[in-house]
C-alpha cells in the first residue's frame, strides 16, 4: 500500500477512538480539544514519520504523543487539577496517579461506546447527528463530508459547529444509558447507522471510494454494537445484516465510470460472497425472539435479492414481505418495489392494474416501473411512461439509463 | 381524505381441519389484498386480530362460551383506511378475502 494511503486509513481509524477517549476523560465539553489534540499528534506523526521513518507500532506512538500532548494541555489550564482529579479521586477510596488518558483497547471500547450514544441523541437535529457521527465516529474529514453532501467546507463546518453547540446547551454526557434505556436509545443510534449507510449507498456524489467508506464506516459501527452485550439486540443483527447484503453488491451496481446497473442486469458473479455470509450469520441471530423491525423485514428481502435464480419462491417471498414491511413502514419506493415483485409473482396484467391504483404521478422510478410492466403488453405505452420518466428524472446516470431503455425497446 | 374502519365478517368456520398449504393459501391472499391498499399509501392501521376463542355477555349476567354462538357469522378483524368518500373505501374492500369465504365486509366512517 502506499504510504500517504496508508497514513490516511491509520489517521481515520485511530481519530474516533482518539478523541472518544479523551473526551471521555474529561468531558464533552472538551470535545473540540479532544479534536485539536489529536490533529496536532498526526500533524507531529507526519513530520517525525517522514523524517525517522514510520515506528514499528504507529498507534502505541500516537496514543503515547496524544497523551502528552492532553496532559500538558489540561495542566496548563488547570483543568487536570481542579476538575478532573477531584472527581477522579471521589470515585476512588485510594487515589492512585491513573494513566490519563487510558488508551487501553477496553477503555477504548467503553469510550467509543458512551460517544456513539452521545452524539446519537434525539435531542439534536438527525442531520446534526449524522454530520458529527460521519466526523467524530467515523474519523472522515470535512472535505470528505462536503464532498458526499454536494456542499462545501464552511458550511459543513458551520453545520457540525453548531450541533456541537447543541450538545452543550442540552448538557449532552459522556454516559451509557440506563438498562432501561437502552432499547429505546439504541433504536435511534441504529437509525443514524442506517441514514449514515444510505447516505454512502445513495449519495449523488460521483467519489464512489468515498460513498463506499461511508458504508463500510456504517457496517464497522454496527458490528462494534453488536460486540457488547448490553446493545447486541436482534434490531442491531437486523440493521447489520441488512447492510452487509447491500454491501455485497458494491461491484455489481456500478460499471468502471460510475453508470448504474439495475439488479435484473447485475452479473452475480461480482457479488462479494464473504458480506452474504456474514449477512446470514447476522441475519440468523436477528430472528432470536420475537421482534419483527423494518430492518428484519428489508434485511429477509436484502437476502432474498442475494439469490440469483429468479424462482417462483423467491418472488412469492418477497412479495410478503414487501406486504409486511409496506404495514410497518410505507414509503412510495416499498410501492413501487412492491408492484414489482406482484409482476414477478403474477404476471403483467395483475401487476399494471395495481400499479395504476399507486398514483405516484411525480415519481420518476414509478414511470419506469410502468415502462417496464408495460413493454411486453403495449409497446406505446411503454414508450411513452419512459419519456414521463426521463422528464422527471433527476440524476444524469438516471437518464443515461431511461435513454438506453427506451432505445432498447424502439 | 377521510378514515374509515373496514370490518370483515365471516361465516363462523373450524380452521382446525384446514391443512397448513391451506392457510398459507389464505395468508397469502389476505396479505397481498392488505398489501395493496398499504401500497397505495392509504392503511391507517391493520387493526388487531382477533383469536377464534371468546366469550358473550347477555343480558341477566348470561354468559356464553365463543362468539359465534347462536350467530351465523364472526367478526373477523378490523382495519381503518383511508378514503375520499364512503364509495372509494368500498372500492378498497373489493378483492377481500372475507367475501370469498361467504362473508362480508362492513364499511364505516370513523369519526375523527
Amino acid at each position: 500500500m502506499e504510504k500517504n494511503e496508508y497514513l490516511k486509513q491509520l489517521f481515520q481509524q485511530e481519530f474516533s477512538k482518539m478523541v472518544a477517549v479523551i473526551s471521555n476523560l474529561f468531558g464533552l465539553q472538551y470535545i473540540e480539544t479532544a479534536e485539536d489534540i489529536v490533529s496536532e499528534t498526526f500533524l507531529q506523526a507526519t513530520e517525525t514519520w517522514e523524517a525517522k521513518g514510520i515506528p514499528p507500532n504507529p498507534p502505541a506512538w500516537l496514543y503515547a504523543v496524544a497523551k502528552q500532548k492532553t496532559l500538558y494541555y489540561f495542566r496548563r489550564n488547570n483543568i487536570l487539577e481542579k476538575k478532573v482529579i477531584p472527581g477522579v479521586i471521589a470515585g476512588h477510596e485510594k487515589y492512585q496517579e491513573p494513566e490519563m488518558p487510558d488508551f487501553s483497547d477496553q477503555n477504548i471500547k467503553d469510550s467509543l461506546l458512551r460517544m456513539i450514544f452521545a452524539i446519537c441523541t434525539p435531542a439534536i437535529a438527525s442531520e446534526a447527528q449524522i454530520g458529527l457521527a460521519l466526523r467524530i465516529l467515523c474519523g472522515f474529514n470535512i472535505d470528505e463530508i462536503a464532498e458526499a453532501f454536494l456542499s462545501n467546507k464552511e458550511a459543513i463546518n458551520k453545520r457540525l459547529f453548531r450541533a456541537k453547540e447543541k450538545l452543550r446547551q442540552e448538557k449532552i454526557q459522556m454516559e451509557m444509558p440506563a438498562a432501561k434505556q437502552i432499547p429505546v436509545r439504541l433504536g435511534n443510534v441504529l437509525h443514524i447507522i442506517y441514514l449514515l449507510f444510505n447516505e454512502g449507498y445513495y449519495s449523488a456524489t460521483q467519489n464512489r471510494t468515498l460513498r463506499r467508506d461511508f458504508c463500510y464506516e456504517a457496517l464497522r459501527l454496527g458490528s462494534m454494537l453488536t460486540e457488547y452485550e448490553k446493545t447486541n439486540l436482534p434490531l442491531t443483527n437486523a440493521l447489520v445484516a441488512l447492510m452487509c447484503f447491500h454491501a455485497s453488491r458494491f461491484d455489481a451496481r456500478e460499471t468502471v465510470d460510475g453508470s448504474m446497473i439495475l439488479y435484473e442486469e447485475q452479473d452475480a458473479g461480482l457479488w462479494n460472497a464473504a458480506l452474504i455470509k456474514q449477512g446470514v450469520h447476522f441475519l440468523e441471530i436477528s430472528m432470536q425472539g420475537n421482534e419483527v423491525s423494518s430492518y428484519h423485514v428489508e434485511a429477509q428481502i436484502a437476502y432474498w435479492h442475494c439469490i440469483k435464480d429468479d424462482t417462483t419462491v423467491k418472488w412469492n417471498n418477497i412479495l410478503s414481505l414487501y406486504n409486511q414491511l409496506l404495514l410497518i413502514n410505507y414509503s412510495p419506493a416499498v410501492a413501487l418495489n412492491r408492484t414489482f415483485a406482484l409482476y414477478k409473482v403474477k404476471g403483467a396484467q395483475e401487476a399494471i392494474k395495481e400499479a395504476e391504483k399507486l398514483k405516484l404521478d411525480n415519481n420518476h422510478f414509478y414511470f419506469l416501473l410502468l415502462g417496464e410492466l408495460f413493454s411486453s403488453v403495449d409497446k406505446n405505452k411503454s414508450i411513452s411512461s419512459n419519456k414521463r420518466a426521463l422528464v422527471l428524472a433527476r440524476t444524469d446516470a438516471e437518464k443515461q439509463m431511461i435513454r438506453k431503455k427506451m432505445d432498447a425497446l424502439s | 381524505m377521510k378514515d374509515f374502519m373496514l370490518l370483515f365478517r365471516q361465516p363462523s368456520y373450524d380452521y382446525s381441519k384446514a391443512s397448513q398449504e391451506e392457510m398459507q393459501t389464505i395468508g397469502k391472499k389476505w396479505a397481498d389484498w392488505a398489501g395493496s391498499i398499504a401500497a397505495q399509501g392509504r392503511m391507517v392501521s391493520n387493526g388487531n386480530r382477533l383469536a377464534l376463542e371468546g366469550k358473550v355477555l347477555k343480558a341477566g349476567g348470561v354468559i356464553t362460551d365463543g362468539p359465534f354462538v347462536e350467530i351465523r357469522e364472526i367478526l373477523g378483524s378490523f382495519i381503518v383506511v383511508k378514503a375520499d368518500s364512503l364509495d372509494d373505501a368500498t372500492t378498497l374492500a373489493h378483492g377481500c378475502p372475507a367475501i370469498d369465504r361467504g362473508g362480508s365486509v362492513e364499511i364505516r366512517p370513523v369519526y375523527s
